[in-house]
């Protein structure tokens, strides 16, 4: 398919060899796409699983009497991708969103922008809203790690004096080695494939600033109608999600043998 | 008990509640705004509780399509689920059991079919679906769905039958139990746990989905929930109320699921993120 010029429709298909993807290596607005996936899995990973690390800290230190708390916290993850969406595109209004009633009320008017309308800006308001929806995620999985270490571990460690600093850096943390890097790698991959949340904010838009694959993807396929093309960027995503796992895997790999 | 309140537990607690402002905020932005007349939203803070709350808006909604997209959900979802599972129980049965020559080669391949991003997939599928004349019908979508979630299935389900004692079987088979019988009668209910976590993980997911809606469907009365909200957010965009009322009823199956059964829920939820 990706070797073809075809609007899906016509009949008449014209093979057109590599032609496809000679334009997809020097089409900018899908190499901006495959740096905004990147920009989004790295920040995905810096942001969402510290502040997953740090609940799931929180909410194993505090027990059972937080528990009301871990199912609020857990609510982002409930709801579909495209309702996220919709929903963030009013708090992030700048006329009457929450965004901005916050800036007002705390004195910081000056701060208040187009979020979602800004080129420079709307990637990183899109990110805000993919760590608030996938942190509980993160959450979850790390405190069902916390909660299968051992209870004798730690009163070892107090009677030994340790505070509960070290606690969690000495003992804890390198127990959760693998629970973190399998949390990479899934953020990874995830994030190398979003779509609904930005399709739905901003249909990759202003002026391609939050374009990803898979959405730059659709358009050519289901809008424009250049399915041959479509099929050349839909071949180029599975090439790089591939190249990405097999390259992680086997560093994890050898990280564990060595 | 204690009663002292030390220090660490107060920056706990203080912390604990910032983030649920985090968390919490646009929800009740969204459900505490679907109570508002539109005039009083753009009149007033956004943060202020609806002087009188109104119910139009989620009459609005539900007098709407509303019903139609939940309906199609329901049918899309549920014959998708039982499809999976059936499909997926069957064949595991056998990966984990009968030995023959391409058992491991046929599994892997099943398996392999883990990695591909949906996405990809996407325009072979509608162009399938347009030939096969199912375009735009709510058959054309559970296809696919159990089709990319039958290899997670199968991964986890054979895992779980590979764990099932042999013996039981052999007994069942000395007690004159046939094939058929062995699987219904004894590797089914023992599954069971398996079959729950993958039904909600299943549900879950299909539930939410709306790329291939947006792809396969194109009339109101055959689109999903998902497809519903994205269409009706079109459609009413300046009346904010009246969206956030349908978000609101639309992320409430979700929510009472969670509320009713949160341990199976995030068990569920969890399946395909461990194994994957």
């Amino acid at each position: 398919m990706s070797f073809l010029k075809w609007n899906g429709i016509d009949p008449v298909k014209e093979f057109i060899g590599f032609e496809n993807w000679f334009e997809l290596l020097k089409d900018n607005i899908f190499r901006r796409a495959l740096g905004n996936n990147f920009i989004i899995v790295i920040l995905s990973i810096a942001i969402q699983l510290p502040i997953g690390m740090a609940l799931a800290v929180l909410l194993d230190s505090g027990g059972r009497k937080l528990n009301l708390f871990k199912t609020v916290y857990f609510f982002p993850m409930l709801m579909s991708s495209v309702a996220v969406g919709i929903l963030f595109k009013y708090v992030y209004d700048p006329q009457f969103g929450i965004v901005t009633a916050f800036l007002n009320a705390v004195g910081l008017k000056r701060l208040v922008l187009n979020w979602l309308g800004e080129p420079g800006v709307a990637l990183y308001s899109v990110i805000a809203v993919i760590c608030w929806q996938y942190i509980p995620f993160y959450m979850i999985y790390f405190l069902a790690a916390m909660t299968s270490i051992p209870g004798e571990l730690f009163e070892a460690a107090w009677i030994d004096g340790a505070t509960r600093g070290q606690y969690f850096w000495q003992i804890v943390l390198p127990l959760l080695k693998g629970t973190v890097r399998t949390a990479a790698i899934l953020s990874l991959v995830g994030s190398l494939k979003y779509f609904d949340l930005i399709y739905v904010m901003t249909e990759g838009g202003p002026v391609n600033s939050t374009e990803l694959m898979a959405t730059y993807m659709y358009k050519n396929a289901f809008t424009t109608f250049r399915m041959g093309y479509g099929s050349t960027v839909a071949m180029a995503l599975f090439l790089v999600v591939m190249v990405t796992s097999i390259l992680v895997f086997s560093i994890t790999k050898r990280e564990e043998r060595g | 008990m204690k009663t002292k309140v030390t220090f660490r537990q107060v920056i706990v607690f203080i912390l604990a509640v910032l983030w649920l402002c985090i968390a919490g905020a646009p929800f009740f932005f969204m459900v505490q705004t679907g109570f508002k007349q539109q005039s009083e939203l753009l009149s007033g803070p956004v943060w202020a509780l609806p002087k009188v709350p109104t119910l139009s808006n989620y009459v609005g909604v539900l007098t709407g399509k509303f019903f139609i997209f939940f309906r199609n959900s329901v049918v899309v979802v549920a014959g998708s689920v039982i499809l999976i599972l059936l499909v997926s129980a069957m064949s595991s049965y056998v990966f984990s059991r009968i030995k023959f020559k391409l058992n491991t080669a046929i599994f892997g391949i099943i398996i392999a079919g883990m990695a591909i991003p949906v996405h990809v997939t996407l325009i072979p599928v509608y162009l399938l679906t347009n030939k096969l004349g199912l375009y735009d019908t709510l058959l054309a979508l559970i296809g696919p769905y159990v089709a990319l979630n039958i290899p997670m299935s199968i991964f986890i389900l054979t895992e779980f039958m590979r764990d099932i004692p042999r013996e039981l079987e052999e007994s069942a088979r000395i007690d004159g139990c046939g094939p058929k019988g062995i699987f219904f009668r004894i590797i089914l209910p023992l599954s069971r746990p398996g079959l729950v976590t993958l039904a909600i993980y299943n549900a879950v997911f299909l539930w939410n989905e709306f790329i291939f809606v947006l792809v396969l469907t194109q009339s109101t009365n055959n689109r999903t929930l998902p497809l519903g909200i994205w269409e009706y957010q079109g459609q009413y965009a300046a009346n904010i109320p009246m969206i956030m009322a349908l978000l609101t009823l639309a992320s409430l199956p979700m929510m009472i699921a969670y509320l009713v059964g949160q341990e199976k829920l995030i068990k569920g939820m969890m399946a395909g993120a461990i194994k994957g």
